[in-house]
């Protein structure tokens, strides 16, 4: 390049590339994407070729198709009846968390009433309490109720996200200018009506960033199904396929499946890949947002 | 601290929160009670369920499993949080410097693996790093070597890994966030006054990022505590990975709960966890705004 010319481009606001720094941020992502290719690679394997290839090789034949089909017929099409679960407790889950987070934090930014600070005292402070450590008392109080071993048991839970309520709190301050509520309810609109069709579309922004997070809490979420749910009918994706990771090791009739298992990880994952991708541009906004704050 | 602006009361705002706050008290706070309560309380061969008091917490705190746990998770914390958080805020600090070809591209690869369910993710690094059916396998074989990254000294170093892989994205995407709120024309007048990268970076960028570590730090504190997924899983996978059944708190409170049926003693250890780590989580919150610049 033309030594003026490049002088002329470097500035504050459009600096010169650095191949250095290009290569170092590079390598890290090597790291990061090595283990997703070593996955792409081996559902393409046959189990035969799973066993007895290079991992990071392309394996004798290309068995991606047939292990596709094995993963939908194997054990009756279980799979997807876990996958069905999965996107019920997700689209439920993630619906009415982020519409309960927008409710509840439009009412702290707007409206006044009594018990507001303890309010945003508690379900703040409930956010630095581990998930897991709730997960237990959660279990035996929903064993208690007769709702372990329901969809239930998974559903109600995820319907609570207090960082989607803080989120939405800090949003609906910046973003929704109380002069309008003001004179939507002049025009004689109810609050309730004033936040469906006043507030509610300002907040897409936050909103899409809340229901894509608890999108993916819900659907990488282990712990708490494999605590509520017994009966593999009711399984989401994760337990289900550590349950073939598990029948895959067991001794005696081991390592037979594990280009089921290997390619239901990679169905498992590919829609939660293409949601962030197609939506970066509203999340990222949204979670500046939080970080601003935060 | 709230944005808020006064304004007047009205009954209507408890019909907005309602909701929320139902099914809050239902999935946090009547567990929480529950669980103090069964905490009292012990399954004993005679005479069943019996009110005992507080020998649940009496047990636990002498109890070696327990401390063993804890004390595991503090190492792993107190040797991964930093590694990673370091590392999240490089590459935020090198995304933000504008250097970099194809940014955006990098950006989105180095996110990637937090979509990623933690049972996946075990999966595939334990494949990966296993000697049996593992690219650590092939290599050993291809090399001669004998190394297994799950014999139960480097376990741990190998759940660091895994951690490390799903979180760091995460962690830089908040610091990277931060950058991105700092007016730019504070770089345009500190570089007109002469100001290097590297004073732009130390004077500028690392102080606007305070906030968010302190976020990240005590994310991360949370998050490492209750570390469950990768130690129940791996057993499945690795034989003679020297994961126990009290390898963590959580993965012992969960085999006390479901394969013991020591509900109340495992109660009474997801409290003390809980209390724990909001302990650790307000101290360095305090001592994160202790330090801090007036705002």
């Amino acid at each position: 390049m033309h030594p003026t010319s490049s002088r002329r481009l470097s500035t504050v606001e459009n600096p010169r590339k650095s191949t250095t720094l290009t290569v170092m941020t590079g390598l890290f992502t090597l790291y990061c994407l090595l283990p997703l290719g070593w996955l792409v690679i081996n559902a393409t394997k046959s189990q035969g070729d799973f066993v007895s290839t290079f991992g990071l090789a392309p394996g004798r034949e290309f068995a991606l198709w047939d292990n596709i089909v094995q993963v939908f017929t194997y054990q009756d099409g279980i799979f997807s009846r876990w996958l069905l679960n999965t996107v019920l407790y997700v689209v439920v889950g993630a619906t009415v968390s982020t519409f309960l987070a927008a409710l509840g934090g439009y009412a702290l930014a707007k409206l006044d009433f009594r018990g507001k600070r303890t309010f945003l005292l508690v379900v703040l402070g409930s956010i630095s309490v581990p998930g897991i450590a709730l997960a237990i008392p959660q279990f035996l109080l929903f064993a208690h109720l007769g709702m372990t071993n329901t969809p239930w048991a998974v559903l109600i839970p995820s319907f609570i996200n207090p960082f989607g309520l803080y989120l939405m709190w800090v949003f609906t301050a910046e973003a929704v200018p109380s002069g309008l509520l003001e004179a939507a309810k002049i025009d004689g609109a109810g609050e309730f009506r004033t936040f469906l069709q006043i507030a509610l579309p300002l907040l897409a922004p936050a909103g899409v960033t809340v229901l894509l997070f608890s999108f993916v809490s819900i659907w990488n979420n282990y712990f708490l199904p494999l605590i509520m749910l017994k009966d593999p009918a009711w399984y989401p994706l994760t337990v289900g396929i550590n349950q073939w990771n598990k029948l895959g090791s067991t001794a005696g009739n081991g390592a037979l499946i594990q280009n089921l298992v290997i390619t239901s990880a990679l169905l498992t994952i590919v829609p939660l890949i293409i949601a962030f991708l197609g939506l970066q541009r509203y999340w990222q906004s949204g979670l500046s947002l939080g970080a601003v704050k935060g | 601290m709230a944005p808020t602006r006064k304004r007047r009361r009205s009954p209507i705002g408890l019909a907005f929160i309602a909701p929320f706050g139902a099914l809050f008290a239902l999935v946090f706070i009547v567990p929480i009670l529950y669980a103090a309560y069964l905490s009292l309380f012990q399954d004993k061969l005679v005479g069943g369920n019996t009110f005992v008091g507080f020998a649940n917490y009496v047990k636990l705190v002498q109890d070696p499993q327990f401390w063993d746990g804890v004390g595991r998770v503090f190492w792993f914390t107190l040797v991964q949080v930093p590694i990673m958080l370091v590392l999240a805020m490089a590459l935020a600090l090198a995304l933000d410097s504008m250097r970099l070809h194809g940014a955006r591209f990098l950006r989105v690869t180095i996110f990637l693996p937090y979509a990623v369910p933690a049972i996946v993710s075990t999966l595939m690094w334990g494949f990966l790093l296993g000697v049996k059916y593992g690219l650590f396998g092939s290599l050993n074989r291809a090399l001669g070597t004998d190394l297994d990254p799950f014999a139960p000294g480097t376990t741990l170093i190998s759940i660091g890994v895994m951690v490390t892989w799903a979180f760091t994205g995460f962690n830089m995407l908040i610091f990277y966030a931060a950058l991105k709120a700092v007016p730019r024309e504070l770089y345009e007048a500190a570089a007109i006054d002469g100001a290097g990268e590297f004073q732009i970076v130390r004077s500028i960028k690392l102080p606007a990022l305070r906030g968010s570590l302190v976020v990240t730090i005590i994310f991360s504190i949370i998050g490492t505590f209750q570390m469950f997924n990768e130690p129940q899983i791996l057993p499945s996978m690795v034989a003679n990975s020297g994961v126990t059944t009290f390898y963590t708190p959580n993965l012992y409170a969960y085999n006390l709960a479901f394969t013991g049926s020591q509900q109340g003693y495992a109660a009474a250890l997801a409290l003390v966890m809980a209390a724990i780590t909001i302990a650790v989580a307000y101290a360095v919150q305090i001592r994160g705004l202790r330090n801090a610049p007036d705002q």
